[in-house]
């Protein structure tokens, strides 16, 4: 496809209430230095249902031009319904850029659309920045469990897009709200949607967290040695400085927490201004999960845990005696 | 019901050391194994089968000649058949590119094996890490998909797939033919019996090597048929300075990260 825009578009994937999910908004930032040079707009693209918070919010954190398109069809994600939805979109106004954020649904819709488009599509990004000889975007992503970091380029084809990690970026600062919104009557047929949500199995009552959204995480991994400390060593520290309790998959796996709280390849990824990582060894599928926290603090007792290698500051210890005794400093310090 | 997985052989990145001279890979000595969420898919249709006999497995990998060990690992877990798919004019390719091929060399195995209800793949491969050559090939050969899935059960028509969500889990239900990608489910798969595990030693492979589709158009595989380029790799940059705290006590060690968490405005 070629492009009939310089303009770069961020999609902004909504709640079922119509609010956006918080990496939409992070991607504004990025996507504002981007689009300024590529000399286009920053255009937001909200798909869901009643979705006027998402578009207020698009326009508060910076972007130009909103897009949007609204019905029942897409108050939940399905990926036939929102593959259609951001197809028509890219045919019709023909960005040269286009970045998801990579959420589950975010790595569902990504590749599927992509390949509709017969272009091209960088995962799971964490740096990103225009190659000043080509003008193209140079995307930069991990790969090989973290292991290994790529530079990777679109040349040829449009849009170029590229899926990018929640929590790296911070939301741009909040500003007037001067957005053009245009709001396009596209509408999925029930029979083209070829998935059937049967049920949903939410967590327990009390197993939710949103540990995306968090700013501080305490988290906990086989070290913790049952269910109990979660609560009763983990969750006071949390409280107290206004974080939520995380996990690693061994203390998920052993039925110690629900998998909400997971954190890695296969659980959240995460970027909080504070992660504390407790009795947990630091594999990879763990760390790829949350290098990009601001700060990382980990408390485990063999000085040669991998966790080490990436904390910024590492106790060597029990949690079971640091974990109490820094909670009782911090209430002393913050009297 | 007739079950294709699609399975790559990867080296495990968990044993992936860096040369701290030259910052790059070592990859000498590091095995190469069955990507694992591939054997999370082999799992899920190895219980399908287990509860209805008749249905039948096979797995296909696309890589250089010695990705057949990879074949052979599923045959000796649970898989009926297997096809390797290989050649130089597949190098090189991006997901797009790998998607396209792969998705044209099912349909050849499908002449063979008969048309697919089910094409299960992993949820990515942990080299490449992308996720995404699941969703592409449904979309070449315009299949209904699921990602995330955790285990799934044939129903009248389809499947339902327990797939893991953002808030727990979701029971989706899907029409047959369909792509389903696999995450690690809680459970553990199965191991290969020393039965099986003889008779895959003798199993032979089909290979679709280059040109074996003439309808494959080269402006959509190898190199110069993919869309994203590497344009350069590096290892990412080690953390400096991290300060360790080991005090006389536990207690002690405590007091000195409260403070240093609170100077420092971090908390
Ligand atoms: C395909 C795949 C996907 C995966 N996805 C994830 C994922 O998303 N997230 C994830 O976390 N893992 C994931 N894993 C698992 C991962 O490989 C590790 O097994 C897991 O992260 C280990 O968890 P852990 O660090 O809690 O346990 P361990 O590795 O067992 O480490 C426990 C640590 O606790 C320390 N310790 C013990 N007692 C104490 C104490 N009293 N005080 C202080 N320290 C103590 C020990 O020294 C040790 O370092 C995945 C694996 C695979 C194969
Ligand atoms: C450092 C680096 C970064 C890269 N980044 C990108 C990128 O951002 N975008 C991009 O388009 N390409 C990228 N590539 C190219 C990509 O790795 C290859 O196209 C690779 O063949 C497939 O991608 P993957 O390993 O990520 O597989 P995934 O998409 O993660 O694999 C998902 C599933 O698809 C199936 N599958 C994948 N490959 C095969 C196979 N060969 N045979 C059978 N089944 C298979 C398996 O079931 C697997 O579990 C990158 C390559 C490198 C070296």
């Amino acid at each position: 496809m070629e492009a009939k825009t310089k303009d770069l578009w961020v999609f902004i994937e909504t709640n079922e209430d119509g609010s956006p999910k918080k990496v939409g908004l992070e991607l504004l930032n990025p996507g504002r230095d981007l689009a300024t040079k590529q000399g286009g707009k920053l255009v937001a693209v909200v798909v869901g249902n009643n979705v006027a918070d998402a578009v207020e919010q698009a326009g508060i954190y910076g972007a130009d031009q909103v897009i949007v398109i609204e019905g029942p069809e897409f108050e939940k994600y399905t990926t036939d319904a929102y593959v259609m939805a951001l197809y028509y979109l890219v045919e019709k106004y023909g960005p040269t850029t286009v970045m998801i954020g990579a959420t589950p649904n975010g790595r569902d819709l990504g590749p599927r659309f992509s390949c509709r488009l017969k272009t091209g599509l960088t995962a799971d990004c964490t740096s990103l920045d225009i190659d000043e000889e080509t003008g193209n975007v140079a995307w930069t992503r991990p790969a090989f469990g973290g292991n290994l970091m790529a530079t990777i380029m679109c040349p040829d084809h449009r849009p170029q897009c590229g899926t990018v990690r929640p929590g790296v970026f911070k939301k741009p600062a909040a500003g007037e709200n001067k957005a053009e919104v245009i709001k396009e009557d596209f509408h999925v047929a029930p029979e083209d949607i070829r998935t059937c949500l049967l049920e949903v199995i939410k967590e327990a009552a009390g197993e939710t967290v949103d540990l995306e959204g968090a700013d501080i995480i305490v988290s906990g991994g086989r070290g913790m040695g049952g269910p109990d400390g979660f609560k009763t060593t983990l969750k006071p520290l949390a409280d107290l400085i206004g974080g939520v309790v995380g996990a690693s998959r061994a203390a998920v796996d052993s039925g110690w927490i629900g998998h909400a709280h997971q954190v890695g390849q296969t659980g959240k990824t995460v970027g909080p201004k504070l992660y504390i990582a407790c009795g947990i060894s630091g594999a990879i599928q763990h760390v790829a999960g949350m290098s990009s926290s601001d700060c990382i603090v980990a408390i485990n007792k063999d000085e040669d845990a991998s966790i080490f290698n990436i904390a910024d500051y590492g106790v060597i210890g029990d949690l079971y005696e640091v974990v109490p005794a820094l909670t009782e400093e911090i209430k002393k310090l913050k009297a | 019901m007739n079950i294709l997985v699609c399975v790559k052989q990867v080296p495990d990145t968990t044993q992936i050391k860096i040369d701290p001279v030259k910052h790059t890979l070592i990859r000498e000595g590091v095995p190469a194994i069955l990507n694992p969420f591939d054997g999370y898919a082999l799992e899920a249709a190895a219980r399908i089968k287990d509860k209805d006999p008749s249905t039948k497995i096979t797995v296909v990998t696309m890589g250089p000649p010695q990705a057949v060990a990879v074949l052979k690992e599923c045959v000796a877990i649970a898989a009926d058949k297997g096809y390797l798919v290989t050649g130089r004019t597949f190098g090189g390719s991006d997901t797009l590119a790998t998607s396209y091929i792969l998705s044209h060399a099912i349909k050849q195995i499908a002449e063979k094996e008969g048309a697919f209800d089910a094409i299960f793949c992993g949820k990515q491969a942990i080299d490449g890490d992308t996720a995404q050559v699941g969703p592409e090939i449904a979309e070449w050969l315009g299949l209904p998909q699921v990602t995330y899935g955790l285990e799934c059960e044939a129903v009248e028509g389809g499947l339902k797939v327990k797939k893991e969500a953002e808030d727990g889990v979701q029971i989706i239900g899907i029409k047959c033919p369909c792509l389903v990608t696999f995450t690690k489910p809680a459970f553990d798969p199965r191991y290969p019996t020393i039965k099986r595990k003889l008779a895959a030693n003798r199993a032979k492979f089909e290979q679709l090597g280059d040109g074996f589709d003439p309808e494959m158009d080269p402006a959509y595989y190898g190199l110069n048929g993919s869309p994203t380029h590497v344009k350069k790799s590096f290892t990412p940059p080690v953390k400096q300075g991290g300060i360790k705290i080991k005090e006389e006590t536990g207690a002690d060690s405590a007091a000195k990260l409260a403070k240093i968490l609170v100077d420092n405005n971090i908390i």
